[in-house]
């Protein structure tokens, strides 16, 4: 029974892991430093190449904040955003798929994939604190700093 | 040879420690110096108008952060909160002795933050006197 449980979770974690996938963390220091020094550092991956400029042209508004950086820090942090987001590869990533280029989204929460992805959490649940106004992916994927979005 | 053993930790801890006040200290004295540049009659930094500058709600500047309080409590020893959920370690130099080690760096978070708050960039007093206020908090 117990070697048939583990073979059930295997099959089923394979699954949930295959349909997840593994989404590369912020690895550029500087990006991630920065970006971390307020919230979670999202994923390059996680928006096309129009969100990442649009957002990175008005630090001085961001959500909210004067986030604004010095032109070097802004133009290193520009450069890597840009090198790995969602349409910067051959294969565009999920996050990408049915977005409009002539208006993208500045915020990860507005795209097909991720409100298809969390359908299921209330949004009740989505806007508690617990799950820091949607803003902070470690809330409910504990490993999302290595990448795992698994829910846990 | 127990002596030494306690005792090196102890001189390594407390060099560390004033090596942080040293730049505290270096960060308002830096400060001084400009305000003394900019006004000859400067009579110093005051920590009861950085501890107002902390508490005040401000009209002007952008609308979820009136405050420096609405991320950092009203309370600079205890633990803030980013409005994107990341924990902010205490302003207070008693808690926070690692912090106010860079003018670059505190120079970029007045700019954002004073901006978000204040809606203008904040002036040499006020730098000043925010950094008296931490320093004795």
């Amino acid at each position: 029974m117990r070697v048939l449980n583990v073979l059930w979770y295997t099959i089923f974690s394979m699954n949930v892991f295959a349909d997840n996938g593994y989404i590369e963390p912020v690895t550029d220091q500087i990006a991630k430093e920065e970006c971390n020094a307020c919230h979670f550092a999202f994923p390059a991956m996680m928006l096309p190449q129009a969100s990442w400029k649009k957002i990175l042209e008005n630090l001085e508004n961001h959500f909210g904040e004067d986030a604004s950086l010095d032109s070097q820090t802004r133009q290193t942090i520009g450069e890597y955003l840009l090198s790995r987001s969602g349409d910067a590869g051959s294969t565009p990533s999920k996050f990408i798929l049915g977005l409009d280029n002539g208006n993208p989204p500045i915020r990860i929460t507005e795209t097909e994939y991720w409100i298809k992805k969390h359908l299921h959490i209330s949004e009740e649940k989505l806007q508690s604190r617990l799950a820091g106004l949607k803003a902070n992916c470690a809330v409910c994927h504990l490993r999302a700093v290595n990448g795992i979005y698994r829910y846990e | 040879m127990k002596p030494i053993i306690i005792l090196t930790p102890l001189i390594a801890f407390s060099l560390v420690g004033s090596l942080h006040a040293r730049g505290l200290n270096e960060l308002i004295n830096h400060y001084a110096t400009l305000a003394k540049t900019q006004d000859a009659l400067f009579d110093g930094f005051d920590a009861g108008r950085g501890k107002s500058l902390y508490m005040t709600k401000f009209l002007d500047g952008k609308k979820d952060t009136p405050s420096c309080t609405t991320c950092h409590t009203n309370d600079p020893t205890q633990a803030g909160e980013t409005r994107a959920g990341k924990t902010i370690e205490p302003m207070a130099a008693s808690t926070s002795p690692e912090r106010y080690q860079s003018l670059k760096k505190t120079e970029k978070w007045f700019r954002r933050n004073c901006k978000s708050v204040l809606g203008r960039e904040c002036t040499v007093t006020e730098k000043g006197d925010f950094l008296t206020y931490m320093k004795n908090s």
